[in-house]
């Protein structure tokens, strides 16, 4: 079986002044159309890194990218990324960080009347209809997610790359938007690559969780199947026995398993 | 949240007013203006006083070094002498048309002459010149300053290569790029009927060569300091390197790109009168150099209201520049720094 995104034996390799650094060693990842996978780790373990190649922002020194059976070598709006900190433009607003991504990736293609629906439909599916027109710097850290979000979505990505997207936030305003993002998927069945570090996180929203080892040379440990019918509804599920299962074999990887100090031993030594 | 602070403080100085007006706890009101607006003129007063006693004790030899009233006198007087030429040119162009109706009525086919007023330039024209040259010397510099920098700002090599060349051409000083600048100019622009005077375009190039540096390294630094997940949002989304330039690297650095602009402007301003001294340009810098070589009694006190004029026009000039970076910053902290 083909996958529909395949990572495909990378390695990678950063040169710095005290010579070369191997971040990740031979990672090797399917993923089927529309499942929802999670990368989770320690930091430093070269998830971020994982996600960029995937993204075409570096390129892996060995292996590669496939998707859908073509080769990956640069960035493009049919792998949207969502990035930690919003990235949006604070010159521009709601609406119009939106517009940026919908005119450059729909220009020929959809009329003018066409993409302000689609501006606004996007804005529509993560809440945000409200303050189309205010800027970065007016809305609240999770409101500027959202339209993050929004923009990513906006592309229409065949995967959806989301690099710790709610990581900054507070726990209150992660959980609406993961249940936003859990209805968006619903509706959409997009695929996804998260990169996260919250057990409750991953588990909640992953089809699979991808658990990688520690760097220097880091790569996949263990694979997590998270096997919940969905829809999920995260209050029912805190005394599922199933969710507590899984969501204590992650944290027995995170915590006993590969816990490392985190100074690599090698520069201890 | 940042737009209303702003805001605030414009009215900062009308609230108080209002607030007495409306009888809201007068005393603590009256307070606030007078730390407002009470400390600076006392401040302002203080100046005269000390000012006008140390006047008093110096005598050059042009006589006293004037105090603040002699000054008054002679802006006063500066003042009437262009009221005067204006007079003077409007009755010019009355008698020309008077002379030339009457010639046209007597012979409807003879050749009438129109002829321009030349007359004293006055002490307002001198400021507009000076305004013109150093706005021309000031849009030059912008013209050069904000492509390289940009330029220099995107690649760290290009960066490398102009620092040095930046960094030594930087702290020269318009004297001495005058001689050079007035040479090369009497070389290259050669024309019988010129649209500009060569002094006006030798002060223009000095403010030119002086004024770009800040405008230069500031929009560097605000190209270079961009933050990297909009250019990798850039590379997302496939945008045409003239697209990157225009919709993210361009707008990301405009609040740097003003505060250079704004301290360009100052250092123009700065340079302009002493390149319009050498160059003999016809404003200011040429009137203070004219009325020191005069040497009359009055000379010392005119020169010290264009001395004034200098520093309200630069405070002028600074203050609209502040304006304009507020209205086109994104980044309203900027125009505070």
């Amino acid at each position: 079986m083909s996958a529909h995104l395949n990572i495909d034996h990378v390695s990678m390799e950063f040169d710095t002044p005290s010579g070369k650094f191997l971040a990740l060693d031979n990672v090797n990842l399917k993923i089927k159309k529309g499942e929802f996978v999670s990368l989770i780790g320690h930091s430093g373990c070269g998830k971020s890194t994982v996600l960029n190649i995937i993204a075409g922002l570096y390129q892996a020194t060995k292996g590669g990218i496939v998707l859908d059976g073509l080769e990956v070598n640069e960035p493009g709006p049919e792998r949207a990324v969502v990035f930690q900190n919003h990235s949006l433009f604070p010159w521009l607003t709601a609406y119009e960080n939106v517009e940026l991504a919908v005119k450059q990736v729909f220009k020929g293609s959809k009329s003018k009347a066409e993409m302000k629906e689609w501006i606004e439909h996007n804005l529509e599916l993560v809440h945000m209809s409200h303050a189309l027109h205010k800027k970065p710097d007016e809305i609240s850290g999770g409101m500027k997610q959202r339209v993050g979000i929004a923009r990513a979505l906006a592309m229409e990505p065949t995967v959806l790359l989301m690099d710790e997207p709610f990581g900054a936030l507070d726990a209150l305003t992660r959980s609406h938007l993961q249940d936003s993002l859990m209805e968006i998927q619903r509706d959409l069945k997009n695929t996804v690559v998260m990169i996260t570090h919250d057990v409750d996180e991953a588990v909640l929203l992953s089809d699979r969780i991808v658990m990688m080892s520690n760097g220097p040379a880091a790569s996949i440990g263990e694979i997590l199947d998270v096997d919940l019918p969905r829809p999920r509804y995260r209050l029912e599920l805190a005394d599922d026995p199933m969710y507590n299962k899984y969501r204590a074999e992650v944290l027995r990887f995170l915590h006993e398993r590969h816990a490392k100090p985190d100074v690599p031993s090698s520069k201890v030594a | 949240m940042m737009n209303v602070v702003s805001k605030m403080e414009d009215l900062r100085m009308l609230a108080p007013w209002v607030r007495i007006i409306k009888g809201e706890n007068r005393r603590e009101q009256v307070n606030v203006l007078l730390r407002a607006l009470g400390v600076p003129l006392l401040a302002f007063a203080i100046f005269l006083a000390i000012w006008d006693s140390a006047a008093k004790s110096v005598v050059t030899s042009l006589g006293q070094v004037p105090g603040p009233t002699q000054v008054a006198e002679q802006a006063k007087g500066l003042w009437q002498e262009y009221q005067a030429e204006k007079e003077k040119e409007a009755k010019f162009y009355e008698r020309q048309e008077k002379r030339n109706e009457k010639k046209l009525a007597k012979n409807p086919d003879a050749q009438v002459k129109w002829r321009e007023y030349r007359g004293r330039t006055t002490y307002p024209q001198q400021i507009m010149t000076s305004l013109y040259t150093v706005f021309t010397g000031f849009i030059l510099a912008v013209l050069i300053a904000v492509p390289l920098g940009i330029l220099t700002g995107l690649s760290q090599t290009l960066n490398n290569a102009m620092n040095p060349i930046i960094q030594i051409f930087k702290p020269v000083s318009p004297l001495a790029w005058l001689p050079i600048v007035t040479m090369v100019v009497s070389a290259v622009y050669v024309s019988n009927d010129p649209m500009f005077e060569k002094s006006f375009i030798t002060s223009a190039i000095t403010v030119m060569l002086c004024c770009m540096w800040p405008t230069l390294i500031n929009t560097s630094v605000g190209v270079s300091s961009i933050n990297q997940d909009l250019l990798n949002v850039a590379k997302v989304l496939r945008l045409s390197w003239w697209a990157k330039i225009t919709k993210v690297v361009l707008p990301s650095a405009v609040p740097m790109i003003f505060t250079g602009m704004r301290l360009s402007l100052g250092v123009g301003w700065m340079v302009l009168i002493a390149a319009e001294m050498l160059a003999q340009n016809p404003g200011l810098g040429k009137f203070v150099w004219d009325e020191f070589q005069n040497g009359s009694s009055n000379s010392l006190g005119r020169i010290m209201v264009a001395v004034l004029t200098i520093g309200l026009i630069g405070f002028m000039l600074d203050w609209i520049m502040l304006q304009l970076q507020k209205y086109f910053s994104w980044d309203k902290s900027a125009a505070n720094r």
